[in-house]
């Protein structure tokens, strides 16, 4: 009777133990994770205290981000002066994919490396590219799933002038 | 004696629980499609050899279409 016992504790256990959990992405109103805690590779800016920031997880075999990237680099010429930070999160496996493609994509915005896709894992972004436009309080405001040309650039400015204000 | 058939349910229901761990799937996250994005895992990537192929199956087995493979490609947008 004690093994059968043990035999289901143990099948139970490794059964929820396989079972891949559950994604828990970032909703609106959740505090962004602080950047520092990541291991990000880059130039990852030391305080965003104040500030509207636009954190962006791409990877270079990903089209779409691609097509962002000159409207990504027009907002932050564009609102930069008014306290608008972008982020570009890269998550190529391989750092020469991720140079290659940014030899092409010359930008004004930061980009920064998460080798160990530990902080995208953390987000749980729903497709490629996924972003997130966080307020001054350095909550998640807004949330981006895909990016759907100039639709989304219009989404994205009028989102940055409310949070801007 | 009652409890036999308890056991037997939780036997049972261990089992099923551990199924879905050993059936060796594997969620493929939108971050980590890059092999599969890769141009080389295009089934069309010669639009050349798709036409005669598409002509093939068409005329020797009155096929056509169909191809698509669920969870390929970048998975982008």
């Amino acid at each position: 009777m004690q093994s059968n016992k043990l035999i289901c504790l143990v099948g139970l256990a490794l059964g929820l133990a396989l079972v891949p959990g559950a994604q828990a992405a970032l909703k609106t109103g959740d505090a962004f994770p602080a950047l520092a805690d990541f291991h990000l590779t880059g130039p990852v800016p030391a305080d965003l205290a104040g500030k509207v920031v636009i954190v962006d997880f791409w990877a270079s075999w990903c089209g779409p981000c691609g097509e962002s990237f000159p409207a990504m680099d027009e907002l932050q010429k564009k609102f930069g002066a008014q306290g608008l930070v972008i982020i570009a999160v890269n998550e190529d496996e391989n750092k020469s994919d991720m140079d290659d493609f940014l030899k092409t994509h010359t930008v004004s915005f930061t980009v920064v490396r998460d080798a160990k896709q530990s902080l995208v894992e953390v987000a749980g972004i729903g497709t490629m590219p996924g972003s997130f436009v966080l307020g001054r309080d350095g909550k998640v405001a807004f949330a981006h799933n895909g990016y759907h040309g100039s639709e989304t650039k219009k989404q994205y400015e009028q989102e940055i002038l409310s949070l801007l204000k | 004696m009652k409890t036999r058939p308890l056991i037997r349910l939780a036997l049972l229901l261990s089992l099923l629980a551990t199924l879905p761990g050993v059936t060796g799937c594997q969620n493929v996250k939108p971050w980590q499609r890059g092999t599969l994005a890769d141009y080389t895992m295009k089934q069309d990537r010669d639009p050349t050899s798709e036409a005669l192929n598409e002509h093939i199956w068409f005329s020797r087995e009155t096929a056509a279409g169909g191809k698509g493979v669920g969870g390929g490609g970048c998975g982008c947008n």
